[in-house]
């Protein structure tokens, strides 16, 4: 392709790009340079005025134990909720593909957690939660289980925000899965039958390694997403007007972490701080796992 | 004369049973929020649960009105951002998108490579500057504060722009050639051929839009600014423990993106395994 550029079709190009390029510029861009800057500073609150003050933010949070906290919490969601997921959903999307009758439908049933409102699934999940009143407790008792305070007490609270956090991210996992399933040639299956291979050996043997990027893809958008749960938490252990990142800080996370400072503590230079070493660990985070997955994956 | 294959009808009741279970699993929160909405404040703590309130309680969803009057105001709210916000982000998608897949010009691998890149930052490192941002431009508690910042997205541009490069150039030159200027090319020809692409920015724009949390929660604090989300997160300190208004709210949050849904199945399912992501 010949690449004759003009300085008209080059003006003419950026008036194309004028506007996303004006709102990515001021709500993109900037703002990543400007939070790097800001975690080396401390705004005082009468004045606003900026003062340097070097890695004392980062010095801080290294020592906040409520900063460890949120990080331990972190850690926590993000391994309870992301391999079960997957793992649950695999098993659902290979029983979906095997030709039955509604497939479609099921798949929708599954998918309806991600077109709605976090807040809306928090504040349902708070109700079947409900110590008294809640569903779970009551359905746990024909089973023999007794009734236990899901979001009240410390001990069960990140257990139920992952419960919840697993059922509502099972559809999308399937739909890429079975996206991904489809790619997959049938005489493969029909080869391996031939050979005499069990469902179990078809699976390790086809599925699996076929499916790798499709797995992939999902721990890398798992985890990512998982670090940065908001919204479930503000609104699932709410008592009252009150949003608490469940009783004593059970999952206070680092996003979480990041609204007290800025919006309760009005500490800007080290809420942005904390922002950014969430961006760093979702960084390395995800630099790992293309790492492992340039061993793992198998493309064709 | 076929004989039944016992083993194949093991294997199909086995795969239903365990899709099925699983599918009711996913269904019965959504019921039992649409059941507790209309059960009295008494049917509600009932055990075993009432699922079938007879009569339902229609009126409960009046009473949303009692304890926040500024309901439906959330809801002409979202109405208002997923709408005008959606016609934003598809406009300035297009045009971007023409650009970088059909004219030819200084910078533009770097520029398009600096953005791609910065898909990957993920947005809570923005929020702060973003926000002291808003209140610099004095656009505190307005619908520009809710709407401007997210009308332009790098997923929609690139999406958009991977379906123009596959739309043939010769198309292109025998626009050229019937005297058809840049912009009438893409108005006339690229954007009709493009709307599969334009269904799936839209749909993911819209529904992001309508549930999005954490920065209608900063950049609002007027009950004429607000969102539902926003609403329905306020709604349980104004409604306490009244479990049947707080799932009424629910419900009318839920709603419109289930109905949007149901129409939609097809091209939300395909345009999320296509993209991938959520806004």
């Amino acid at each position: 392709m010949t690449e004759r550029r003009t300085i008209k079709e080059t003006i003419q190009a950026y008036l194309y790009l004028a506007p996303a390029l004006l709102i990515l510029g001021t709500f993109s861009i900037y703002p990543v340079i400007r939070s790097l800057l800001m975690s080396f500073t401390t705004v005082h609150r009468r004045s606003m005025e900026v003062e340097e003050i070097g890695l004392h933010n980062y010095r801080f949070l290294m020592e906040d134990p409520r900063f460890h906290l949120a990080l331990r919490n972190t850690f926590t969601f993000v391994l309870g909720v992301v391999p079960v997921a997957i793992v649950i959903s695999l098993f659902i999307a290979v029983l979906l593909n095997q030709k039955i009758r509604g497939a479609a439908f099921f798949r929708s049933v599954y998918f309806l957690p991600f077109v709605t409102s976090t807040i809306a699934i928090a504040m349902v999940w708070s109700w079947i939660f409900h110590s008294n009143h809640g569903i779970l407790n009551y359905f746990l008792g024909f089973i023999g289980i007794a009734p236990r305070p899901w979001i009240e007490h410390p001990d069960y609270a990140m257990t139920a925000l992952i419960i919840m956090s697993i059922w509502s991210r099972l559809g999308f996992n399937i739909v890429i899965l079975l996206a991904g399933l489809q790619t997959i040639d049938k005489q493969l299956y029909l080869a391996a039958r031939v050979d005499g291979a069990g469902v179990w050996h078809r699976f390790k043997a086809v599925t699996a390694p076929l499916l790798s990027p499709s797995i992939f893809f999902l721990m890398v958008i798992g985890v990512i997403g998982g670090f940065r749960v908001f919204g479930e938490i503000y609104a699932l252990f709410a008592s009252g007007a009150t949003p608490l990142p469940g009783p004593a800080n059970s999952a206070l996370t680092v996003v979480y972490y990041v609204f007290q400072r800025f919006w309760d503590d009005r500490n800007f230079g080290l809420a942005t701080a904390a922002a950014v070493v969430l961006f760093v660990i979702i960084l390395i985070f995800t630099l790992i796992q293309f790492w492992l997955g340039k061993k793992l994956v198998h493309y064709k | 004369m076929k004989t039944i294959n016992w083993k194949d009808v093991i294997k199909k009741a086995v795969i239903y049973l365990i899709v099925g279970s699983g599918a009711l699993l996913m269904i019965v929160p959504f019921l039992w929020m649409l059941s507790s909405s209309l059960q009295t404040s008494h049917q509600v703590n009932l055990r075993p649960p009432v699922w079938f309130p007879n009569p339902p309680q229609w009126g409960n969803y009046q009473r949303i009105l009692h304890y926040a009057p500024y309901f439906p105001r959330y809801f002409l709210n979202n109405i208002i951002v997923a709408s005008v916000g959606t016609i934003l982000e598809l406009s300035t998608s297009i045009l971007a998108a023409f650009a970088f897949s059909r004219l030819k010009f200084w910078g533009r691998d770097v520029v398009f490579y600096i953005l791609l890149a910065t898909m990957m930052i993920p947005a809570e490192i923005m929020l702060i500057p973003n926000f002291l941002t808003i209140v610099r431009l004095g656009w505190l508690d307005t619908y520009q504060a809710l709407i401007i910042p997210w009308s332009a997205s790098i997923l929609s541009i690139f999406l958009l722009r991977q379906f123009f490069l596959g739309i043939p150039d010769s198309l292109s030159h025998a626009a050229k050639v019937d005297g058809c200027r840049n912009f009438r090319f893409l108005w006339a020809v690229m954007v009709p051929l493009a709307r599969p692409a334009l269904v799936t920015i839209a749909l993911l724009s819209i529904i992001s839009s309508w549930n999005a949390f954490l920065w209608p929660l900063i950049v609002t604090n007027s009950h004429n600014m607000r969102t539902l989300p926003l609403g329905l997160a306020l709604f349980r300190g104004e409604a306490g423990t009244f479990f049947e208004l707080l799932m009424a709210a629910s419900v009318v949050v839920v709603l419109p993106m289930v109905i949007l849904f149901v129409i939609m199945q097809k091209h939300i399912v395909a345009s999320v395994s296509r993209s991938g992501l959520k806004g």
